[in-house]
């Protein structure tokens, strides 16, 4: 019995650390920057894509492809950024969809066409792949990774928006562009590097999470749901909020999987209709 | 007088015309439908069917029993009946075909049922492994496999290698309860102990609390069936980092190490075993013709059971032609495919003449490496096997 509690602890939490890596980016363009953003998913590809490439046809080390893979992701979402996306700031949020859902099957049918069908491997250094035992059990050391990129970029971009300046800056160009632009601030610089931020931890989600979601052209569309739920859930913009969500609705999913799986995914979405009806503004506002 | 000779002539022309429309197939070509996935996310098998279907009449020349044939394509997406049915109608009616081939999916296969046999249309399944179809129209040959002619025989040789308790893991849809059903009916008879039942959802991404069980239940091996792609990379990497080979529970899968995907599990796939009707390392003539045959077609073209299925298909078709002289005559194609048998890539087969299923050797696999590839490599012939499923 303790031992099945601790294991839907630690599968949860590992499970919990994907769905926050994979919605973290998502948080910053859709909760910060109030940007329906439904290609996210399309970002989080690109920048799997982009490691897959890098570490198995150019035979890169991982810890080197990772960095570059998010640079190239973030580069990517800047020029979108500047040359289409900020038209649509100002429009209303039934244009942004039906924009960034376009984006979305049209960034698919390119990497169909481009990669083929078949799933993307990332090749993972000898570290990673081993599994590591937890004396009780065993945790593949690519979990471990997730768990701790989960709470360093939680900890990080909690702290560069509330203490920054930069962070004042992207609140004051969210809330009041017009008054933020005549006190001086860079609103342009400061949306597009935003975004940007917002891409690359897409591509981060995408690299890190692609061992549970593997790549493959559908996946901008596959895991849509599950990244929305976590933002909606943890509340729009609340990065804690985010973790907790996605902490919380992990530790369901993989309880029902021991416990009930003949019921699908059926506790998972029943959990965040009962967390929404309770916090509807998130899990951490009252 | 002139008027009357006028219509006359005209009433003769038009009796011509029509008469011309309805010429012996013999100096036509011979039209095969292909349905099949060609876009989204299964297009690869539309892209199997279609390498092995052409790389089998370029084998042959070009032309089959003297015919020249044309392959009309037709994509029908996912599972996806309705447009099955309205795209296999059209082919019937307005394209005229004498045969059709492909089908991924069974429900698109159930579909077309009533239409084939109203057409008398003689129709080859390259794949779609549910054991009623063939039931459904006198008119459906099937060239693939079943669950229960590759799991029956795991099923039994598992019993005799003093496995007793053995845990099932399968997805939650169609093939895979029928996977389950197989096995579990098969195991029992041979006095073994099915200890748990996991059925895996669909949308599953996360196999580690499901592996945990299989480790939990105290089984000594797991049998399972996933569909293929990124739920089955997904178990498969689960059962390896989470150390299930260590703890020493057999993995036993069907199609689990597809060559599609078998790359991709790298060294840690080493040693699963499998039982399955075709590798693509499986040591004859027969088959280094068609894996050569495939890569002069397209050199990334990949040989495994769908294009072994649709290279089989293609020689029933050849053979049925053969039979009515390139006619259209579906009853006596049938009647001469339900005797065939020959020597396939996968090893010697034919036609139940009863089922219109193939019959053939289904093989125990491990994977092991060949150079830098990794392969399947039959260990042991279980011979012969029919389709164990029908009439249960």
């Amino acid at each position: 019995m303790l031992t099945l509690l601790s294991n839907v602890l630690i599968d949860g939490m590992a499970y919990g650390m994907v769905l926050f890596i994979i919605a973290v980016g998502l948080t910053v363009t859709l909760g910060l920057m109030r940007f329906v953003n439904l290609a996210h998913g399309a970002f989080a590809m690109i920048g799997g894509y982009a490691a897959a490439l890098l570490t198995r046809e150019a035979q890169w080390s991982f810890w080197l492809a990772l960095p570059v893979a998010l640079v190239a992701t973030a580069a990517l979402g800047a020029l979108l950024e500047a040359v289409v996306l900020r038209h649509l700031y100002r429009r209303s949020e039934l244009e942004q969809v039906l924009f960034t859902i376009g984006l979305a099957f049209f960034l698919i049918a390119a990497t169909n066409a481009l990669a083929g069908p078949q799933v993307q491997l990332i090749v993972l250094p000898p570290l990673l792949a081993q599994p590591v035992d937890l004396g009780f059990r065993t945790l593949p050391a690519q979990r471990l990774l997730v768990i701790a990129a989960g709470l360093v970029v939680a900890a990080a971009a909690a702290w560069i928006v509330a203490r920054t300046r930069f962070g004042i800056w992207l609140r004051a160009a969210v809330d009041h562009p017009d008054t933020a632009a005549t006190l001086g601030i860079p609103i342009r610089t400061v949306q597009c590097a935003s975004f940007a931020v917002g891409a690359a931890l897409a591509g981060l989600g995408g690299v890190l999470g692609a061992e549970l979601m593997p790549l493959e052209p559908y996946y901008a569309l596959k895991y849509l749901v599950l990244v929305l739920v976590v933002v909606a859930v943890g509340g729009m913009g609340s990065l804690v909020g985010s973790l907790a969500a996605a902490l919380a609705l992990g530790t369901v999913e993989t309880a029902s999987k021991y416990l009930a799986s003949d019921w699908g995914s059926l506790f998972f979405f029943l959990a965040m209709a009962l967390l929404l009806a309770w916090r509807p503004n998130g899990l951490l506002r009252r | 007088m002139a008027f009357n000779k006028a219509r006359r002539t005209l009433t003769l022309a038009m009796a011509c015309a029509a008469a011309a429309g309805s010429l012996p197939a013999a100096a036509q070509t011979v039209k095969v439908g292909i349905l099949g996935p060609f876009s989204g996310p299964f297009a690869h098998y539309g892209t199997l069917f279609k390498n092995g279907a052409e790389a089998y009449i370029a084998s042959q020349g070009g032309k089959l029993a003297g015919k020249e044939v044309e392959l009309i394509y037709r994509d029908t997406g996912g599972p996806n009946p309705g447009q099955t049915k309205t795209l296999v109608q059209e082919l019937i009616v307005k394209d005229k075909v004498d045969y059709l081939g492909g089908f991924i999916f069974t429900p698109n296969a159930f579909a077309v049922a009533p239409l084939i046999q109203q057409s008398q249309t003689p129709a080859v399944i390259f794949n779609a492994a549910t054991s009623a179809i063939t039931d459904k129209s006198e008119f459906f040959v099937r060239t693939s496999y079943t669950l229960w002619q590759v799991t029956v025989p795991l099923a039994q040789w598992a019993a005799k290698n003093d496995i007793r308790k053995v845990v099932t893991a399968v997805t939650d849809y169609g093939p895979g309860i029928d996977a389950e059903a197989a096995w579990k009916s098969e195991f029992a008879r041979q006095g073994g102990t099915v200890v748990e039942s996991i059925r895996m959802p669909m949308a599953t991404t996360d196999f580690a609390p499901f592996v945990q069980r299989i480790k939990a239940s105290g089984a000594q091996a797991v049998y399972t069936f996933l569909p293929g792609g990124p739920p089955n990379l997904g178990f498969v990497k689960a059962y390896n980092e989470n150390g299930l080979a260590k703890a020493g529970i057999q993995f036993l899968g069907t199609a689990e190490m597809d060559e599609f995907d078998l790359q991709k599990f790298g060294d840690a796939a080493l040693g699963l075993t499998t039982a399955f009707h075709y590798s693509a390392a499986h040591d004859s003539p027969t088959n280094r013709t068609f894996v050569e045959a495939l890569k002069k077609k397209d050199a990334n073209a990949i040989a495994n059971y769908a294009s072994v299925g649709a290279w089989d298909g293609m020689h029933v078709i050849h053979k049925m032609i053969e039979a009515t002289d390139g006619r259209k005559d579906g009853l006596k194609a049938i009647a001469a495919a339900r005797a065939l048998q020959w020597e396939s890539p996968r090893g010697p087969v034919r036609i139940d003449p009863k089922t219109r299923h193939i019959v053939q050797n289904v093989y125990l696999r491990k994977v092991e490496k060949a150079g830098s590839q990794l392969v399947n490599k039959e260990v042991q012939s279980f011979g012969p096997q029919v389709d164990h499923g029908l009439g249960k």
